[in-house]
């Protein structure tokens, strides 16, 4: 069931009954609209009244959606492509997961759109290959639809062709960065690319690419359906529309909302949508967008608003829409490090400042955290956060050192108490107290 | 040197047609590594060598893919495979103690099988189920909220067999 207080529009069908299947969704008045576009309207509209929407990419970097189709060029004689991210590995996140479980022809509806809109006739999903329950809905979803004549050649009778190549990753947390993608879908290790090129001119295979995110593509056949003027009177001026945010983490009920964005405030997705803190604790810190982004702290940010902007203006980022919540008994030392050994496990060893620097940092934290780190630590991890940042060659190398430099920002007392005293501020292994 | 024949002609074929899905062959081979483990039950070095002669391709290259992909494995596993997620929402909830639970329930640590073959215990980084956690997958199928009990529970439900979470293949043995 739907929280009360949510705003759904992506998932207006997420609770049918059945929806999954290609006959419910068709009875619904799936696959409709894109039919109904590509009878209606010229390609080049489709890309414009997706701009008017407002629509921004939702796995992390929020790039306008229509204005990244818009880069595509068609000139180079060259097959285009899409590759749909369905690697949704950032740690907090759970939303695209979810909508290939439940909605899986909502997604290949909005694929057929952007494939329509931007003259593409391959489409490549990339699942991560631990989703194995969404591959299988995938699959399926994919083998009614091509039985039914909505994909493959002369659609519907429009003549247009697209085909969709579903395809497994085999467990790489930097195959969610594009060019990395690309390269693992090439049958390479997942190494990120220099940009230029990007890969709206030289990607999948040389050839002009799209790269768009799991629900960015499955909020367009709604956005179509309702009216691009309707969609865009949700949100804010700069953020519009819906998102989904996975709230994760210290509270009573965790979970995917879709909530306007704007509208909603940190304070409130907690104690409405997540129903408080866990056993009536405090909150005490709160990544505001998956494990890349910079923590937040109720006493500041309580009261920013989820959207892009408000987000950066906290000096953080909107990014995935995971927010993670810690309660006021949680060791941020011990909660660093675990986010800094993901970073150190995920670096792909490509450039030695994030190969080497998530190493120091692991050793550094690991030592603080067991009751043996020395005073001269704090500014060493300074140190080897300034020689990672900007440095390293894809955004993975920032990430790791984000954790380390936002939680010292608000709480450096507490890594200081602990190099001091040898054990936790908030008593000994606050993660054991967990237990069930 | 005669490449040794480690999975069968069927899936050879199999393997082929993957190839053809794609603009260029290569780009098949992390399916190819899939459906190869799906049989296997693991990747072994004579089924590298294979898929590198299928793909014309050097070996190494194989074992370089095989390598960096976590999900391939490059020993013999147990029935099922539990990989119990490690990140930091799953953290927070208490995944440190349900592993340190299975351990010492199935008497073996991070990375072991156990001696009847039955369950390798694995350890893994985010698994997207965030909102569930803490979580395990049982041969990449979710349990989602775990507690000590609903481990025991689990693991009962898996010795004796349970459709939802169906045993993988652990046939092949390296040749004498």
């Amino acid at each position: 069931m739907p929280h009360a207080k949510e705003k759904r529009v992506l998932f207006g069908w997420r609770d049918i009954q059945g929806i999954g299947s290609l006959e419910r969704y068709r009875k619904e008045g799936g696959y409709a609209t894109w039919l109904r576009l590509m009878k209606d309207k010229q390609p080049a509209e489709v890309t414009e009244l997706t701009k008017a929407s407002g629509l921004r990419g939702r796995g992390g970097a929020g790039f306008p959606t229509g204005l990244k189709w818009s880069f595509v060029p068609n000139n180079l004689g060259k097959p285009k492509y899409l590759c749909v991210n369905c690697d949704e590995s950032e740690p907090g996140t759970c939303k695209d997961r979810e909508i290939v479980e439940h909605l899986p022809h909502q997604l290949l509806e909005g694929i057929g759109i952007a494939c329509y809109a931007v003259g593409i006739q391959k489409a490549f999903i990339y699942i991560r290959g631990e989703m194995l329950e969404g591959y299988l809905s995938l699959k399926k979803a994919i083998e009614e639809a091509y039985a039914a004549g909505l994909f493959g050649k002369n659609i519907d009778g429009t003549g247009f062709e697209l085909d969709i190549v579903l395809h497994r990753g085999a467990g790489a947390y930097i195959c969610g960065e594009e060019s990395a993608l690309l390269s693992s879908l090439e049958g390479e290790r997942g190494f990120p690319r220099l940009k230029p090129p990007f890969p709206a001119v030289s990607g999948l295979y040389a050839c002009p690419t799209v790269i768009n995110n799991v629900e960015t593509l499955a909020t367009l056949p709604v956005i179509f359906r309702m009216g691009v003027e309707e969609y865009a009177k949700l949100g804010t001026d700069k953020s519009k529309g819906t998102r989904m945010v996975s709230l994760s983490g210290h509270v009573n009920q965790p979970g995917n909302f879709e909530i306007e964005l704007g509208k909603v405030t940190f304070k409130q997705l907690i104690e409405d949508f997540g129903g408080g803190v866990r056993g009536g604790k405090a909150c005490k810190a709160i990544i505001p967008g998956g494990a890349s982004a910079p923590w937040l702290v109720p006493a500041e940010h309580y009261d920013v608003t989820l959207d892009f902007e408000a987000i950066a203006a906290a000096k953080s980022m909107a990014g995935s829409g995971a927010i993670i919540v810690m309660d006021e008994d949680t060791c941020v030392v011990g909660a660093t490090l675990n986010l800094v050994e993901f970073f150190h496990e995920e670096s792909c060893g490509k450039c030695s400042p994030c190969r080497e620097g998530t190493q120091w940092l692991v050793q550094i934290l690991h030592r603080i955290v067991h009751g043996h780190g020395k005073p001269e630590d704090l500014d060493l991890l300074d140190s080897v956060c300034e020689s990672m940042l900007g440095k390293t060659f894809c955004p993975l190398g920032d990430s790791a050192t984000v954790p380390v430099s936002s939680s010292m920002r608000y709480f450096r007392d507490e890594y200081e108490y602990l190099i001091k005293e040898k054990h936790s501020k908030v008593g000994p292994g606050s993660k054991k107290a967990a237990v069930v | 040197m005669q490449t040794q024949e480690v999975f069968s002609s069927k899936l050879q074929a199999e393997i082929r047609e993957l190839m053809a899905v794609y603009p260029k062959p290569k780009s098949a081979i992390l399916m190819a590594l899939h459906r190869i483990q799906e049989e296997l039950g693991w990747v072994p070095e004579p089924a590298q060598a294979q898929v590198a002669e299928i793909f014309s391709m050097p070996a190494e290259d194989v074992k370089s893919l095989v390598t960096f992909y976590y999900m391939y494995h490059r020993k013999p596993m147990g029935r099922y495979v539990l990989k119990v997620c490690k990140s930091i929402s799953c953290y927070l909830c208490g995944s440190e103690p349900i592993i340190e639970h299975l351990e010492k329930k199935l008497a073996v640590k991070m990375g072991e099988t156990t001696q009847d073959g039955v369950f390798s215990l694995v350890g893994s980084e985010c698994l997207a189920a965030c909102t569930g956690a803490p979580c395990l997958q049982v041969n990449d199928r979710f349990v989602e909220n775990l507690s000590a009990v609903k481990v025991d529970e689990l693991l009962e439900r898996l010795r004796r067999g349970d459709s939802a979470y169906p045993a993988a293949n652990t046939s092949w043995q390296p040749q004498e």
